[in-house]
Order: structure tokens, then sequence, then C-alpha cells
């Protein structure tokens, strides 16, 4: 997916798309907003990520847990900061006349990535009474954002005279089931509308590389800008929890092992980050890594360093 | 058929409170064969209050009276005898029956005697599951038979979510992944390719308020 003609076409512009169309392994952030009505982490973690990963994510109430809405505190990242924000969007808090609406105000402000998603179910969450929205699921997000981008039509077929024009982004999770409907997804996703990719966080690289193999079979990475989703685990109890506790997670032995075996855990949590980081550099079709290190965000400037992906690319 | 389950007793005891005389309405339709509001279950509900209230020494008179259906105004004047000698009614139909008993009889106060759940069936003794939520625009041909609105928990129209996995939903390790039996039926019936299929945004059919059905053929002929 290299070379000069998808520089000269691009769909967006964002500094994300030009670093995946440039060829560039990309490397991205991520930021979980605060159960709080302030910026202090966001500001916090933001100035550590600059000049260290080509954009940012803001999760959308994650968990199903009342957060800083994503919008906002991508609005602060790119206003305050200067950095490229990539805003997610789920499917369960708002429904299609709502998430347009964000969005022409999300890309007015100048928001260029969006990520779509189902989202977790509400009865994860602090709030398990609530009434799940669910109007359209992730596939049809995408191709609404899709219509508006390439169409300048919203869902019902109305013109929108200023399209918002996103970097279309979906999530694609190796380690849930049915394991082979997982590529038949990820390739109606591509068809509706997906520019780029975010895996599900590897903890099980065997699997991931089976499935990159179904991937390439099928020639999506041809069609996709693939980016590998990793967290750094700091602790071995949490990696344990992880791997028996969290619906739609794979953790391997080797995994849990390894930080159960380190002297100092955290230690451990980057070296196999960077490790990972370096076996997907290796595997043919993935074009990046989206480094979550969830309420760990301050680890990612040291991981990235120390992977060898700076300097990043500027346009 | 509507899945119903009864109320606690202390629920319904709290709204007949100011009463002397009532009558528990019950239903032959889909609450009898759930073993929630029907002749067997109004008997045992009759007794229940009228014991609490014996016992507080505040006694009350309940009439007991079931009939075939509740969402049909024929069978609704059988009840038009025990309504007008009592002050109040709880029935122990689904919220359609409770709703259609007191529109029917507007200068009566009716009660929820039940608390309607959804539309399943009974997959066991003594347990029923949802099978399907009355969506309007069924589409069961493009799933294998089962459907996606009322079995996954995100009413997700166009594959599982990342949450699916051995076969289990996210929400929950005792719920089937609704997207999980499409896919194995469809394997089975060799038609995987109908999960390529992208479903558009789906028309909830609500732009109408409250959903009726007016069938011309019918109405004519009156």
């Amino acid at each position: 997916m290299k070379g000069e003609n998808k520089l000269n076409n691009l769909k967006a512009g964002s500094n994300l798309e030009k670093v995946l169309a440039s060829g560039h392994f990309a490397c991205t952030g991520e930021i979980g907003p605060p159960k709080s009505a302030d910026f202090h982490h966001i500001d916090m973690y933001a100035e550590g990520m600059k000049g260290k990963v080509d954009a940012v994510n803001f999760t959308d109430n994650q968990t199903a847990i009342v957060r800083l809405a994503s919008w906002g505190a991508a609005l602060r990242l790119l206003y305050k900061h200067g950095m490229e924000p990539t805003l997610q969007v789920v499917c369960r808090d708002r429904n299609r006349l709502a998430i347009q609406s964000d969005l022409l105000a999300a890309y007015a402000h100048g928001i260029r990535n969006v990520l779509c998603l189902s989202g977790d179910h509400q009865a994860f969450g602090n709030h398990p009474g609530c009434k799940g929205v669910y109007d359209v699921d992730s596939i049809q997000l995408i191709s609404i954002l899709r219509k508006l981008r390439d169409e300048g039509r919203f869902e019902c077929g109305e013109e929108c005279k200023v399209a918002p024009k996103f970097f279309i982004g979906c999530a694609v999770n190796p380690f849930a089931d049915p394991f082979e409907f997982r590529v038949i997804r990820m390739e109606k996703k591509i068809r509706a509308g997906a520019d780029f990719v975010q895996t599900q966080c590897i903890l099980d690289m065997e699997r991931f590389e089976k499935f990159m193999d179904l991937v390439r079979k099928e020639g999506l990475h041809e069609r996709v800008y693939i980016c590998a989703g990793l967290m750094p685990v700091k602790s071995p109890r949490m990696a344990r929890y992880m791997q028996t506790g969290v619906p739609g997670m794979l953790v391997s032995e080797e995994f849990c092992q390894r930080l159960e075996k380190a002297e100092n855990p955290k230690e451990e949590a980057v070296n196999i980050t960077i490790d990972y980081i370096k076996r997907c550099q290796k595997i043919e079709g993935v074009h990046g890594v989206h480094i979550m290190a969830v309420a760990w965000e301050e680890i990612v400037p040291t991981i990235v360093e120390k992977a060898g992906l700076l300097p990043r690319p500027t346009f | 058929m509507i899945v119903a389950e009864r109320k606690p007793i202390e629920k319904i005891l709290e709204m007949v409170a100011p009463y002397k005389k009532i009558l528990v309405a019950g239903c032959y339709g889909c609450v009898t064969v759930c073993l929630a509001g029907g002749e067997k279950e109004v008997g045992i509900l009759a007794s229940q209050i009228r014991m609490a209230r014996s016992k507080e020494d505040n006694p009350i008179e309940v009439l007991e009276q079931t009939v075939e259906r509740q969402c049909d105004a024929e069978y609704l004047e059988k009840f038009r005898d025990n309504i007008a000698q009592v002050e109040a009614v709880v029935s122990l139909a689904c919220g359609i029956g409770i709703q259609y008993l007191a529109e029917k009889y507007p200068k009566t106060p009716v009660f929820p005697g039940v608390n309607t759940l959804f539309l399943g069936a009974n997959i066991d003794v003594g347990k029923w599951e949802e099978r399907c939520m009355a969506c309007g625009d069924c589409v069961l041909d493009k799933t294998g038979g089962i459907c996606p609105i009322a079995r996954c928990s995100k009413h997700l129209l166009n594959g599982p979510c990342g949450g699916s996995q051995y076969g289990k939903c996210e929400v929950s390790k005792d719920v089937p992944c609704g997207w999980q039996l499409i896919y194995d039926r469809l394997k089975e019936l060799g038609q995987l390719d109908k999960l390529k299929e992208i479903i558009p945004p789906k028309n909830w059919l609500r732009a109408k308020g409250p959903r009726t059905l007016v069938r011309e053929d019918l109405t004519l002929e009156r």
C-alpha cells in the first residue's frame, strides 16, 4: 500500500493517513478520558506523547463508564497541544441522528480520524440499568461515514453541503469467536468503507500471526491499513485476570509467565511490548502499531523510544 | 407467547391497601401457559391477599375470575358484573390485557399483578427465553432463523461484536452469543455466504408513534 500515488490521493489528509500512505510504520497512542470534568490527566499524557505518536485515540465511555466525552478530549488535544486525535465513536450511546451531528461538529473543528466501534455493553459499566441505543452497528456506522465522505449524503440520503471527510477506522478482534468469521467481518468492514484497522490488543502473538495468515490469504492487507493493537500490562495479576475474566481477549501463557517470572514486572511489560512491536514489524500486512496503555498512559513515550520508532515522520 | 411473572406480593398489597373489596382478574392466554396469571395463579394471589389482610386485622373481600383473553373486548365483557361490585381490580394478564381492561372499565382502578417481560418460548421446565422483539421487519431469512435483534445483546445486524468468545455473549457466561448461534446454523445449512451481506441501518418503524395495523380487507367487511 506504499507509494506516491496514495499520498496524492488522500481521503481525509490526516497525519495518520499520510504516515500510512507514505509507507511509514505508524505508531499511535491512546488516552482514556477521566471520570471528571477536568483536563489535567489528558494534558499531562498528551505532553508526554507529543512528537512520539502519529495520533492519539480518545475512548468513548470505555467499558460503559461515564467519562469526559471523547470529542471534548479530542478538541483539547487539537487546540491546546496541536496534536492529532482519533475520535472513537461507539454505537451504544447515540443514535444515527446524534452520531452524524457530533461528527459534523468534530470535522468542523478539525478532527480527521474516526474509529467506529460497537462499544462495550452497558451491563459492564456504572449505569447497568440504562437503555443501550445500538440504533446502528459498527459496520453501518462505517458505511454512514463513507456515504458522507464519498457521496456527500447523510444516512437518510439527504445532501450534506459541506460533508465531513474522515479517515475511517474500525476495530478487528482476532481473539474473539467465531474465529473463522473474524476475517469475513473484517472484509465487510473494509467493503463498508474502513480505511484503517486497529486490532484488539494482542496478548497472544501466535494467534495474531495465524489471523494475519488468513487476512493475507484474502488479500485484505492490500485493501486496508492494519495497525496492531498492543497493551503493556504492568502486573502479572492483571494479565491472569485478562486471561480468564475479560470476554473477547486471549492472553498466552508465555505472556503471563514472562510477567510472573520477571523481577520487575513493569520493566518486563515494556520489554514485552517492544518485542511485540518488533514482531509486528516483520509480519507482512501490518502497517503500524496502536499502543493502548490503559491506566498507564505515561509509559507510551518510553516504549516508542526504546522500540526505535523515533523520530516520527512529519509532513 | 408473551412471558410474564407475578409481581412480589408486597407490591400488590401496597396497591390494594386502601380497598376493602377487589377482583383478581386472570387470563387463559399466554399468562396461563407461562404460569403467571391463569386461574390457578388467580386463586393463589387471592388467598395471599386475604391472609395478609386478615393478619393485619384489616380484612378484604377478594373476588376471582378468569376469562379467555383480556386482550379481546368480547371476553372483557364477562367481567362486568364482578367489576360493578368491587373498588379495584388486580389484573394478572400481560400489559396489553391490563391496559385493555382498564380502558373498558374507566371508573374502576386497575392494577398490574404481573410484570410483562418479553416475547419468548418455554424452552425447559420453568425456563423461558426471549426470541422476538416485534421489530416489524423480520430478517430471519438472512440469519438462519435466529433473530439477531432479540438474541444479540446489542441487536447487531452484521455479525458478532468483539466480545463473543467460546460461544458466549460478553454480557454473561450464561448467555449464548446470538451471532455464534447464527454462524453455527448457517454453517450447518451451507449458507455461510449469507453473512457477507452488509445489512444497512434498520428502519425501526417508529415514525408513526405507537404502531397500529389496519387491514382494509377486513375493515371493509364491516
